[in-house]
């Protein structure tokens, strides 16, 4: 292996290690028998519809809304898999359905 | 045993296809940066941080320094640690399994596992493990498949990261549900817009979840006093049926 491979490895071991170490975090500080303190149990239960807000926003972050076309293939996609979500119940239809729309949106239409 | 694995292989439909088309992605773009396979197959099997990989391998073309390499993952990966705060008792029975459910929460194992029930005469543990583990599974495979092959796809790949996008919305559609209070979903998506606005779309998720913890803090009292999460949204696993009816908030 050469120094250069070496360094590399280096890298990914020690971005492999730091990732583990956010992730650990919280079960480091909370996770003991004596049990979850009140207010991180709040958070645990409340964090979750907020963060996938978020998440929301995050995947339509290159959305440029006074630009053609004006976010319009996001729009549709959003609508056909929160529509179809609401209708259906079933995440693969509405999953594929609007990623699909998406798609044809962004390739042929705009 | 296999009665859970197919459960759980049903639940992470969504996932396997944002993960494979996103490995995909990623292993290609490594290969194009002079790491072949091998080095796909070690990111993706020991880091396992999908946006944390991309940035990965811009560290690996300049060859970075390893405290600068440990000070960007944290940063870059900080928002895991408030992901945890949703699974400390969940993953606290887990036992053995406990280590790989924690190393493998990323975000999109994350919203899979804050919405999955499983079916009647599924054991819970072992369904959410093999969730966690065929997530993973789908990422190295599509890292692989980039690495090899990523340069010959012959159709146009464009607009299908949206999958990703799609998976947290049905998600969120889920969690809508799931409560009778709609508040939390509102800050997250002001805290995301407003931390989108001032921070740009580089580094908008940190930002974002430490406003939203702030805020869900400010509001505690009135969130615990009115008593506004369903139980099962309490007990963090499972949506009941609705109780709201569907409005479906879209941003």
């Amino acid at each position: 292996m050469s120094p250069a491979q070496l360094h590399a490895l280096g890298i990914v071991l020690v971005a492999a290690m730091m990732t583990f170490v956010t992730r650990s975090a919280p079960f480091v500080l909370f996770g003991k028998k004596r049990g979850t303190p009140p207010v991180v149990l709040f958070l645990g239960t409340y964090l979750p519809p907020a963060i996938l807000a978020m998440l929301v926003v995050y995947g339509l972050k290159d959305v440029q809304p006074l630009d053609w076309p004006y976010g319009l293939p996001e729009l549709i996609g959003v609508a056909m898999v929160v529509g179809l979500h609401v209708w259906k119940r079933n995440y693969l239809l509405s999953i594929f359905a609007g990623t699909a729309a998406y798609m044809v949106a962004v390739q042929w239409v705009f | 045993m296999m009665k859970t694995v197919r459960a759980a292989f049903l639940t992470s439909l969504p996932v396997m296809t944002g993960y494979l088309v996103v490995g995909v992605a990623f292993g290609l773009l490594l290969q194009k940066s002079g790491y072949g396979v091998v080095w796909a197959v070690l990111s993706s099997v020991l880091v396992y941080a999908g946006s944390m990989q991309f940035v990965l391998v811009g560290l690996l073309t300049d060859a970075s320094g390893l405290v600068a390499v440990a000070l960007v993952t944290l940063f870059v990966n900080l928002r895991h640690f408030f992901y945890g705060l949703s699974f400390i008792d969940t993953f606290r029975a887990m036992g053995r399994r406990r280590p790989y459910m924690i190393f493998s929460l990323t975000d999109e194992t994350y919203s899979i596992l804050c919405t999955a029930k499983p079916p009647e005469g599924v054991d819970g543990k072992a369904y959410f493990f093999w969730i966690a583990l065929l997530d993973q599974s789908y990422w190295v495979i599509g890292s692989i498949a980039g690495s090899l092959v990523g340069s010959l796809i012959p159709f146009d790949l464009a607009g299908l990261g949206f999958a990703m996008t799609a998976l947290f919305l049905v998600l969120l559609v889920e969690q809508w549900e799931a409560f009778r209070t709609h508040e939390p979903v509102f800050v997250g998506l002001a805290a995301a817009l407003g931390a989108l606005l001032v921070f740009g779309r580089g580094n908008l998720l940190l930002p974002a979840l430490v406003a939203i913890v702030a805020v869900l803090l400010l509001l505690k009292k009135r969130l615990t006093r009115e008593a506004y999460a369903t139980p099962a949204a309490v007990a963090a696993s499972g949506a009941p049926p609705p109780s709201d009816g569907p409005e479906g908030s879209a941003p």
